[in-house]
């Protein structure tokens, strides 16, 4: 089948992202919005808006009964989702599948066992990629106990989590308690699930995922991504292809990613997260998001693809369009998130109204971007504004692109990072690449010690 | 609207090849400017989208409206001796780590500096409130799970003497 109207179940720039591809693809769009977005960009974009309900997302974007009731109203066909919010809620996918309406993203068995990291943990064993040792903890002692066998420091992370919400570094037994407290109410607040686990912390580690799409009988990936420029387990740029690793690692990488997703048979855009430690050449399984990604732009330049196009033909039940061989990457990719924090202040989010905003453009550069003067900045979501992604013929070819887009990028009314993203990609050790997972917070430190 | 990247793409391409500094576009639906940059020789695009919402009505809508941020009790002035505990930035109030678990302090709890006694979640995330002060907790000004503002006091503490 073709769809004819998708419902797009999210906000912001994603939401604003998908709908160009179903314009492209002459598919009408059903933005679903809470009361705080009814005036966004994606609303005056979208061909219909439904209101489903108050701007907290627990009364709107998160309400399965909601969402559903809004593309029954609208006769949608199918549901994106978008990332975050219901994009890998199995109940969620079970309720579409009970109206008839298509979910644009993987079976409800997928998202059960990629969303329960420990089913997940045990699915990535059993088709023989390694994990980091540890597992889920209920008290403070089991917690204590686990640490003491794995090695401190630990982190603890959220069973149902994901997306780097919900993790905590505890470096010794004192901590514990406190950050099992602060983790556990963040999973029960944002995945509606407080069980968490604990993981040995490889201080020295990159974070490398693989893009992969399946049709359900097979899977072929789009290639690596780095994204080791992290700050408090969220990602800040991102880059595909990964850079400084072998040939022979990235190989290793991409066919345990396949191997992983052909063992669950598949079907959508998934990414599956890895950590790499480049000195042994070895690398672990950390997660696997049954979505489309906040970075999957970067993927995009490098291979030509629309995702949200593949991910859309895999939903409407055709097979992959492309063989494994189709796939030829070419350039480099580089995207820099901008978020409304104030970087002076701990990076607290800066939420309000933007009142100007002068965004890059021109060769070699997207902006993936919901704002515009006028633009209201909610507390009750993520603070990301947009992303500018810029793409070369090599890496420094990209940088260099980034580094002339970051200069003309100016925003009002709310604090941004973009003075960060300038200082960050003007480092040596950035230019040089793969820096690890730490490097964020080191070149932090250092930056704040010299801005003071 | 209608306007893709690929369209902005172009009349740069075109543009490039002038000696024109800057484009104002205004339809009904959109209002675009583009300006060269000397500086870093690259493009800068304002771009705003001008239709209104085509807002489907009375359907699915509910009417559940979030209260608005809570008034605080009159702030009585504070004794000596006494430390406010203010929220450093706007966002949903919490007593206790999740829902049906016991509150980090109740009146009366003794508290040091980095005693957490709140949590405030703003953007999806959760922010520690720290006591910042040794004392005693002697008024919770605000109820659990209200909106708050920056700089809104939270908690009283009696300074325990040096």
């Amino acid at each position: 089948m073709s769809f004819r109207r998708v419902l797009i179940a999210n906000r912001g720039e994603i939401a604003f992202r998908i709908m160009r591809t179903c314009e492209k693809l002459g598919i009408e769009t059903v933005l679903a919005a809470s009361e705080a977005d009814l005036d966004s960009m994606a609303a005056r974009t979208a061909d219909h808006v439904i209101c489903i309900g108050a701007a907290a997302p627990s009364a709107s974007y998160l309400n399965v009964d909601g969402v559903i009731a809004a593309a029954v109203t609208m006769k949608a066909d199918a549901i994106h989702p978008g990332y975050g919010f219901l994009s890998e809620n199995p109940n969620f996918c079970a309720a579409c599948e009970r109206e008839g309406i298509a979910f644009i993203g993987p079976t409800v068995a997928q998202l059960d066992t990629s969303g329960d990291k420990l089913k997940a943990r045990a699915a990535a064993v059993a088709s023989g990629l390694p994990v980091i040792s540890g597992g889920e903890v209920r008290t403070v002692e089991e917690a204590r106990q686990l640490a003491q066998e794995t090695g401190w420091p630990a982190l603890v992370k959220s069973v149902g989590g994901g997306g780097g919400r919900g993790i905590r570094l505890v470096h010794d037994p004192r901590e514990l308690e406190h950050a099992l407290a602060l983790a556990m109410a963040e999973a029960q607040a944002g995945f509606g699930d407080a069980r968490v686990y604990l993981e040995s912390f490889i201080a020295r580690g990159r974070h490398v995922e693989v893009q992969i799409l399946g049709d359900g009988h097979g899977v072929i990936h789009l290639g690596t991504r780095d994204c080791s420029i992290q700050r408090r387990y969220q990602k800040v740029v991102e880059e595909a292809p990964a850079p400084g690793i072998s040939e022979n690692l990235r190989g290793a990488l991409q066919r345990a990613a396949v191997a992983f997703a052909g063992s669950l048979h598949y079907r959508g855009a998934g990414t599956v997260e890895m950590l790499v430690d480049c000195e042994r050449e070895a690398f672990f399984f950390l997660e696997m998001n049954a979505r489309l990604q906040v970075e999957h732009p970067v993927t995009e330049e490098i291979c030509g693809l629309d995702l949200v196009e593949e991910q859309i033909n895999i939903a409407e039940g055709r097979a992959l369009r492309w063989k494994q061989s189709d796939i030829v990457f070419s350039g480099h990719a580089i995207e820099c998130r901008i978020n409304a924090e104030d970087w002076t202040r701990e990076f607290q989010p800066s939420p309000g109204m933007v009142s100007y905003a002068a965004l890059p453009a021109g060769d070699g550069v997207r902006v993936d971007s919901h704002i515009q003067a006028g633009t209201a900045v909610p507390r009750f979501y993520d603070s990301l504004l947009g992303k500018i992604i810029a793409r070369g013929t090599d890496r420094a070819d990209a940088l260099r692109r980034m580094r002339n887009a970051l200069k003309v990028c100016e925003i009002g009314g709310v604090n941004t990072n973009l003075q960060i993203h300038s200082a960050l990609l003007e480092a040596d050790e950035y230019e040089r690449g793969a820096v690890d997972t730490g490097f964020l917070q080191r070149f932090l430190e250092g930056y704040a010690i010299h801005a003071a | 609207m209608k306007l893709t990247n690929e369209d902005v793409r172009e009349i740069l391409q075109l543009l490039d090849a002038t000696k024109f500094g800057e484009l104002h576009v205004e339809t009904e639906r959109f209002k675009l400017t583009l300006r060269r940059r000397a500086e870093a020789g690259a493009w800068a695009q304002e771009f705003q989208v001008l239709s209104r919402p085509n807002v489907v009505r009375n359907a699915g809508t509910r009417d559940e409206h979030l209260a608005s941020p809570a008034a605080t009790k009159p702030a009585d002035s504070t004794a000596a001796g006494q430390i406010e505990v203010r929220a450093h930035l706007p966002g949903t109030f919490y007593r206790a780590p999740q829902p049906g678990a016991p509150p980090f302090v109740e009146l009366g709890s003794r508290v040091v500096n980095d005693t957490v006694v709140a949590i405030i979640e703003t953007m999806k995330l959760m922010n520690a409130v720290p006591a910042g002060a040794d004392g005693e907790i002697t008024d919770i000004c605000c109820e659990n799970a209200q909106p708050v503002e920056r700089g809104a006091v939270l908690m009283r503490i009696k300074q325990r003497p040096e």
